[in-house]
């Protein structure tokens, strides 16, 4: 029996390495998920005379799509953003990270603007806040202002169909 | 037409490689010793078809033949000739060639060097080799094939990662794979001990030299790489516990137990299933270790591009080679003869205490690699498990260890008093204590306690074995040293063990005294790091062949007195965009002085790195003595006599 | 796919990173230094994700160690700082796990392996001290070297 010990405990590590493959080490879960937003007080992309905070958010369920002029993985998942927005299933806030307000309006005016609205944020404050390390982030608000949800990396047809929308129509649900 | 060449090679390769592992297996299984011939030729013909599919690889290299999508995304016109040589293992594919190709290397070398073994036992093991062989070809041409073709070839090639065109990466991969599969051969030779039944004395010296030898270039890779990460890396860290690099210490802790249990085993014929157990752990760990680097699942700096097929195949691999050995172990270990008996103090019983507090040690560097994996399999959230935990719980494990191995070295076989090894002992006991005292005294206040603690065990290593090369020459007559009395055996592990005390003290004094410090200069200013002061002289620009790099010059003064000038670089690689620091380090034995360049702050001023640390060549130093310490043990009689004698049998019988 | 994707976005990521500022932080302090350059050495980067914040080039490394370098001066200790960074990106920026239930074993696991392996020392040794002791009739000695001469012969 004491000779079966050896593969035993090897069968236990290749279960665990077969799982282990199905798994994205880069990917790090956010301790921030059912906590609420750190509140912020931003100016608007489009008006550096005025500014933005958490209560401007609050209300309903809203998207808060951290992008970059910068980043190149942002411009992958924009025209999925562009047509979600048109959708009007619900509303997009763009957090525009790390970057300078001409290079963002100048994307926007390039490729469309999906956002109802986009904060400036060009130290990185609130990105720091919502710990973000890897644009695009993109994070799901319920009404209180709870964050519920966070993808890092761009968002796929899959994500937006098979994780934002059912989150989406549960939040809306609940409110009402 | 030369590629398809290599790839026909490969195909050919396989096939042989089933040859050399079905027939003879199955010669053994039946006893026809005309199918156990055939392991022989069948090995070194797969070798030199892998050898062929890899010289067509490098001469695809060579001539810059884009139309092979491997040297199209791994090399470049501009890329210096040398580095068209080391880019062939410079990603995945072409690295698993090499893994192939030193694994016949290996297998070929058994088949020179079988002289004194039966015929089924050297059937078996190039039947075993060959099933691994068989694996890692079918890997190749399913899923890592490098000669796949373009359709449309780019005018030029993508260009190695500049992390990797560098002299000592030429090197590095060779050595390390050569170390790594060596363990092959072990695992080989416990295979054919299980199923032949022969776990014997004779057997535990046919494996010895070969572990020693893959252990010898394990130690050479490893210290290789942890230089190359020193200089290149530009962060002035030797070893950092990355995932990568435990998968290459892993094999190394386990198979530094294996050559000590082999040693009790030889002698006296105990522990035969532990040390089975750890030549099956030793490759495991090879093989997990090739796993870990190619299938994505955890991150590290030096991982290749992964892909989860591949990592899915390599863990098949795995689960097969070493859940079938296990699996034969459990069968067919308990039939093994028990070995002579011995006493609680003893010379087998250090050993032995030695081979498992190095299992200990391997497993605690197992669960720290691992354990972020488990967490997150669990969906227990993600965390990192860095060097604050490996340094404390590797000295945890180690120093009971190095107090053994003085012990041990001075215990008898079969049975000993710890009255008398006190005795042989006092001297050596009581010169280390009294030197780590002396050391604390010296060194300043801050941290002064670890690091004397350190040095003690390190003196109290380097004791014990002057105690053990005096205790076997005084007794033969002073004047005239009769070194024949030494067997190069028992040279090897003085030489190895007095290498693994300078890699201590490198260790201890490298953490004890480091500076480290990151700077604003720009060029004309000066900083102090301890003693010395460096001076920013000025920067230049200048263009390589396939890089553009800015140089800073630095002079380094002591009390006035030029010390060294250095010029490190930040090189921008054209083909790729990837920054790159090239280090300028002035060494020396006691210490080494570093500088690196970060990044421009405007003003003409610079971030830099300047550093100093204590010792740190000694850490490498005694990896090579370590190493040459194997290399000693190799040319051991004893290993040779068995050769001899069978010869001498076989001509009688002629 | 999806990961082969994630990846080129974080390859892009490193890209911008190379554009990285790398302001080098000191302190007047000597004490504070010290605590500064402890946290960055211990805090884990997570662009690169295998160096530390000290060591990356990577341009979040850089905001981090400002952020530290901040919290530092306006006099905050090792743990408050700990603490900031955990609460935005979990435990997995520390490079010396906490101890909490889920990570016990990881702490435990070295000296539980370290009692295991005594424990089989011990065993193994008193089977082999008994061995020592115990004292064969003559036929079993007869038996013993017929079966290891048998396995002498059967090797040569």
């Amino acid at each position: 029996m004491r000779f079966a010990i050896p593969l035993a405990i090897f069968i236990g590590l290749v279960i665990l390495l077969a799982r282990g493959l199905h798994l994205d080490p880069r990917l790090v879960p956010s301790p921030l998920i059912g906590k609420p937003a750190p509140e912020f007080s931003l100016t608007k992309l489009s008006d550096p005379a005025a500014s933005m905070t958490k209560a401007d958010l609050a209300g309903r369920p809203v998207m808060l799509n951290v992008w970059s002029s910068w980043c190149g993985a942002c411009r992958e998942e924009h025209p999925l953003l562009v047509a979600t927005a048109r959708t009007g299933e619900f509303e997009i806030f763009g957090l525009n990270y790390k970057d300078t307000r001409e290079d963002a309006k100048q994307i926007l005016a390039r490729a469309g603007n999906p956002y109802k609205e986009s904060l400036f944020d060009p130290e990185g404050r609130l990105g720091l806040d919502l710990g973000v390390y890897g644009v695009p982030e993109t994070f799901i608000l319920d009404g209180q202002g709870v964050i519920r949800f966070k993808q890092v990396g761009p968002i796929t047809p899959e994500v937006l169909n098979g994780r934002i929308l059912p989150l989406m129509r549960e939040l809306r649900g609940s409110k009402t | 037409m030369i590629p398809e060449l290599g790839h026909f090679a490969l195909v050919l390769a396989f096939a042989l490689a089933v040859v050399q592992s079905a027939v003879p297996l199955v010669g053994v299984a039946r006893g026809y010793g005309s199918w156990m011939s055939v392991a022989i030729p069948a090995a070194r013909a797969q070798f030199c078809c892998v050898a062929l599919a890899f010289a067509t690889l490098a001469y695809c290299f060579y001539v810059s033949d884009f139309s092979v999508a491997y040297v199209a995304q791994n090399s470049n016109t501009q890329l210096p000739t040398p580095y068209r040589l080391s880019a062939v293992w410079g990603a995945h594919e072409g690295s698993l060639l090499l893994w192939v190709l030193i694994l016949g290397v290996w297998t070929t070398a058994v088949s020179f060097f079988n002289k004194g073994l039966p015929s089924d036992i050297t059937a078996t093991v190039i039947g075993v080799m060959g099933l691994v062989s068989m694996a890692f070809l079918l890997f190749l041409l399913l899923t890592s094939n490098p000669f796949i073709r373009l359709a449309s070839p780019p005018a030029d090639g993508a260009d190695l990662n500049p992390l990797l065109q560098d002299p000592g990466l030429v090197v590095h991969p060779p050595i390390l794979y050569t170390g790594y599969v060596g363990f092959s051969v072990a695992f080989a030779f416990a295979m054919a001990a299980l199923i032949r039944g022969r776990l014997t004395t004779q057997w535990a010296r046919w494996v010895r030299p070969w572990t020693v030898m893959a252990w010898t270039f394990l130690t050479l890779g490893i210290a290789l790489g942890s230089w190359w990460a020193y200089y290149e890396l530009g962060w002035g860290g030797w070893w950092f516990w990355d995932p990568v690099e435990n998968a290459s210490f892993m094999p190394w802790l386990l198979g530094t137990a294996l050559i000590h249990s082999l040693a009790v085993t030889e002698k006296r014929g105990t522990f035969k299933n532990w040390t089975v157990l750890l030549a099956i752990g030793a490759f495991a760990l090879s093989l997990l270790g090739t796993f870990l680097v190619r299938s994505g699942v955890l991150t590290s700096v030096h991982a290749f591009a992964t892909d989860p097929a591949r990592g899915i195949f390599v863990l098949a691999i795995l689960g097969i080679a070493i859940g079938g050995s296990l699996s034969l172990f459990a069968w067919r270990g308990p039939q093994a003869l028990a070995g002579a008996g011995y006493g609680a103090v003893s010379r087998e019983t250090f050993l032995l205490a030695n081979s498992l507090l190095l299992a200990v040690a391997t497993s605690t560097v197992l669960l720290g690699t691992l354990y972020p994996l488990v967490l997150d399999a669990l969906n227990l959230g993600k965390i990192s498990v860095g060097p604050p935990y490996f340094n404390l719980m590797f000295s945890i494990v180690m120093a009971p260890l190095v107090l053994l191995l003085g012990i041990g070295q001075f215990s008898r076989w079969k049975g000993d008093t710890l009255a008398r090894i006190g005795l042989e002992l006092k001297y050596a006991l009581s010169g280390c204590v009294t030197l780590g005292f002396v050391c604390v005294a010296m060194l300043k206040p801050e941290g002064r306690l670890a690091a004397g603690t350190g040095l003690a065990f390190a003196f109290w290593i380097l004791a014990s074995v002057a105690a053990g090369l005096w205790q076997r020459i005084a007794p033969h007559g002073r004047g005239a040293v009769r070194l024949n009395l030494l067997s190069p055996a028992f040279l090897g592990q003085c030489i190895a063990h007095t290498g693994f005390a300078l890699s201590i003290i490198g260790i201890v004094l490298t953490s004890y005294e480091t500076v480290d410090l990151h700077t604003r200069m720009a060029p004309g200013e000066t900083k102090n790091v301890g003693p010395y002061a460096f001076e920013f002289v000025k920067l230049r620009e200048y263009k390589g062949p396939n890089y553009d790099a800015t140089e800073g010059t630095f002079r380094i003064t002591k009390d006035g007195a030029l010390v060294a000038e250095l010029t490190p670089e930040k090189r921008n690689y054209t083909v790729r965009a990837m920054p790159m620091t090239e280090a300028g380090i002035a060494p020396g034995l006691t210490r080494d002085l570093y500088i690196s360049m970060g990044e421009p702050l405007g003003g003409g001023a610079w971030s830099v790195r300047l550093h100093y640390k204590a010792f740190v060549r000694f850490i490498w130093l005694g990896a090579l003595v370590m190493a040459l310490g194997g290399i000693v043990a190799i040319g051991d009689r004893r290993f040779r006599l068995a050769t001899r004698t069978s010869d001498e049998r076989h001509t009688a019988k002629a | 796919m999806r990961i082969a994707r994630l990846a080129a976005a974080l390859l892009v990521l490193l890209a911008a990173a190379a554009r990285a500022e790398d302001t080098p932080y000191t302190f007047d302090d000597p004490a504070r230094q010290q605590t500064y350059e402890q946290l960055i050495n211990e805090l884990r980067c997570l662009v690169c994700q295998n160096q530390t914040l000290a060591d990356s080039h990577a341009d979040l490394a850089q905001d981090l160690r400002r952020e530290v370098y901040g919290m530092v001066t306006a006099g905050k200790s090792r743990e408050e700082v700990i603490d900031y960074l955990v609460k935005r990106y979990g435990d997995f920026v520390l490079y010396r796990p906490p101890m909490k239930d889920t990570t016990w074993l990881l702490w435990a696991g070295p000296v539980l392996l370290l009692v295991l392996a005594g424990g089989a020392w011990f065993a193994m040794s008193r089977s082999k001290q008994r061995a020592l002791a115990s004292t064969l009739t003559p036929e079993e000695q007869a038996r013993l070297a017929a079966l290891t001469g048998a396995d002498e012969v059967k090797r040569t």
